[in-house]
C-alpha cells in the first residue's frame, strides 16, 4: 500500500463527495429557473429526508433481542416527550442521549 | 448544566417573540449558531475521535486523518474509506462506493437551492460542507434568526460543525489510546438531533404526507434491502412518490403551497430587506 495509492483514494473520495454535493446547484442553481418538479421536490424533500435520516440512524436496531431495540425505543420516546413538552432542541437531545447512554452502559449491558 | 439549559430556553423564547433585535447582532448570531451546534459538537467530537483512532490503529498517519476530515468531510464514508484502502480497492470501486454511500446528499442540495441562492462568496463552502448534520440545522425554518443574519448563520453553523469534526479526528489520532471516558452510546446525539428536527417539522406543518412517505418508504426498504443498501432504493421511491403525491393533490395546491413555502416566504422577506 504505497502513499500514492492512499492519497489517490482520498482525492477520489473527496472529489466524488463534493461532486454529489455540488451537482444540484450546478444543474439547477444558475439563472435558468429549475423545473417545477425540482422546485416542488425541494419543498417536500426536507420532511421526507429527515424521516429517512432517523430510520438510517436506527438501522442497527434488531428485534431479535431486547437489548437490540429497547434502549433505542425508550431514548426516542424520551426525545419525543421532551420535545413535545419543552420544544427546545438542545434539551430534547441531551435528555435522549443521557438516557440512551445510561441504558446501554448500565441497564442493557451486553 | 441546569443554568445552561435555562439560559438556552430563555434565548429561544426571546427569539421566538422577535423582541431580541436590540441585542448586539453579531454576537447574537454567533451565540445562537454555537448553541444550535452543541448537539452536533457532541456527536462529531465523538465520531471524529473514533475515526482518528481507527486511522491510527490501521497504521496511517495523523496527517491522513486530518486530510480526510478536512477534504472529504463525510462521516460514514470516511469510515468506509479506511476499509476500502486497507483492502486495496480499485479507484473505480472506490468512486462507485462513494457515489452509493453519499448519494443522499443530492437531496440536500435540491432542498437547499432556494435558501443558498444568494449567499455569494459563502456559497461554495456552504455546499461543500453540507453534511447530514449541517443540513438538519440549516434546513429548519430558523425563525430565531433575523432574516438578514441568515446567511451568516448558515456559514457559522457550517464552519463550526466542520471544526468539531476535524478537531475530533485529530484528537482521536493523537490521543486515542490515552483517554478512557466511557462514551458508549453518545453517538445517539445525532439520532436525537434528526429526531427533534423531524418532530419539530411535524408539529409546525399541517400536511404530513411527505414525512410519512419518508419514514414508511425507509422502513420498508430497510426491511427488504438490509441496512447496507437500502438508501438508494429509498431515495428513488421517495422521489417517485413525492412527484406523484404532488400530482395527486393538485386540487389542494393552494393549501399545500402555503404549508410548504417557508423558502418562498423567506424570499419575500429578503426582498423587503434589500
Amino acid at each position: 500500500m504505497n502513499n500514492a495509492y492512499i492519497w489517490g483514494a482520498v482525492l477520489i473520495i473527496a472529489l466524488v463527495t463534493a461532486g454529489i454535493r455540488f451537482l444540484p446547484f450546478l444543474v439547477f442553481g444558475g439563472k435558468r429557473k429549475a423545473p417545477k418538479i425540482i422546485d416542488k421536490l425541494g419543498k417536500t424533500l426536507p420532511f421526507a429526508v429527515m424521516g429517512m435520516l432517523v430510520v438510517y440512524c436506527l438501522k442497527g436496531v434488531s428485534f431479535g433481542d431486547i437489548k437490540g431495540f429497547v434502549p433505542e425505543l425508550i431514548a426516542c420516546f424520551v426525545v419525543f416527550i421532551a420535545h413535545v413538552i419543552k420544544r427546545n432542541t438542545l434539551v430534547s437531545i441531551v435528555a435522549g442521549t443521557v438516557c440512551y447512554m445510561i441504558l446501554v452502559q448500565s441497564v442493557f449491558v451486553p | 448544566m441546569a443554568t445552561d439549559n435555562k439560559d438556552e430556553s430563555f434565548i429561544e423564547t426571546k427569539a421566538r417573540d422577535f423582541n431580541k433585535d436590540n441585542v448586539d447582532k453579531s454576537t447574537g448570531v454567533i451565540k445562537k449558531a454555537f448553541i444550535d451546534t452543541i448537539p452536533v459538537m457532541t456527536g462529531y467530537l465523538v465520531l471524529g475521535f473514533g475515526f482518528g483512532i481507527i486511522v491510527k490503529a490501521n497504521g496511517y498517519s495523523i496527517l491522513l486523518a486530518f486530510a480526510m476530515s478536512f477534504l472529504i468531510y463525510a462521516g460514514s464514508m470516511q469510515y468506509v474509506a479506511i476499509n476500502l484502502i486497507n483492502g486495496g480497492a480499485s479507484f473505480i470501486a472506490i468512486a462507485l462506493t462513494t457515489l452509493m454511500v453519499n448519494a443522499r446528499h443530492l437531496f440536500y442540495g435540491i432542498s437547499m437551492l432556494d435558501k443558498y441562492k444568494n449567499t455569494g462568496k459563502r456559497k461554495p463552502y456552504l455546499i461543500f460542507s453540507l453534511t447530514d448534520e449541517t443540513y438538519s440545522l440549516v434546513v429548519r425554518d430558523n425563525k430565531h434568526i433575523p432574516e438578514k443574519d441568515k446567511k451568516t448563520y448558515y456559514l457559522l453553523v457550517s464552519v463550526m460543525n466542520q471544526t468539531y469534526w476535524v478537531m475530533g479526528s485529530l484528537l482521536g489520532a493523537v490521543a486515542g489510546s490515552v483517554i478512557t471516558f466511557n462514551s458508549k452510546g453518545i453517538d445517539f446525539a445525532l439520532t436525537a438531533l434528526f429526531l427533534t428536527v423531524f418532530i419539530e417539522q411535524w408539529l409546525t406543518t399541517k400536511n404530513h404526507g411527505p414525512a410519512i412517505i419518508g419514514v414508511v418508504t425507509s422502513i420498508i426498504c430497510l426491511a427488504v434491502f438490509g441496512g447496507d443498501r437500502f438508501l438508494i432504493p429509498t431515495m428513488v421511491i421517495i422521489t417517485f412518490l413525492l412527484g406523484v403525491y404532488r400530482e395527486a393533490s393538485l386540487e389542494n395546491e393552494k393549501d399545500i403551497e402555503s404549508n410548504y413555502s417557508p423558502c418562498k416566504k423567506e424570499a419575500k422577506e429578503v426582498d423587503s430587506y434589500e
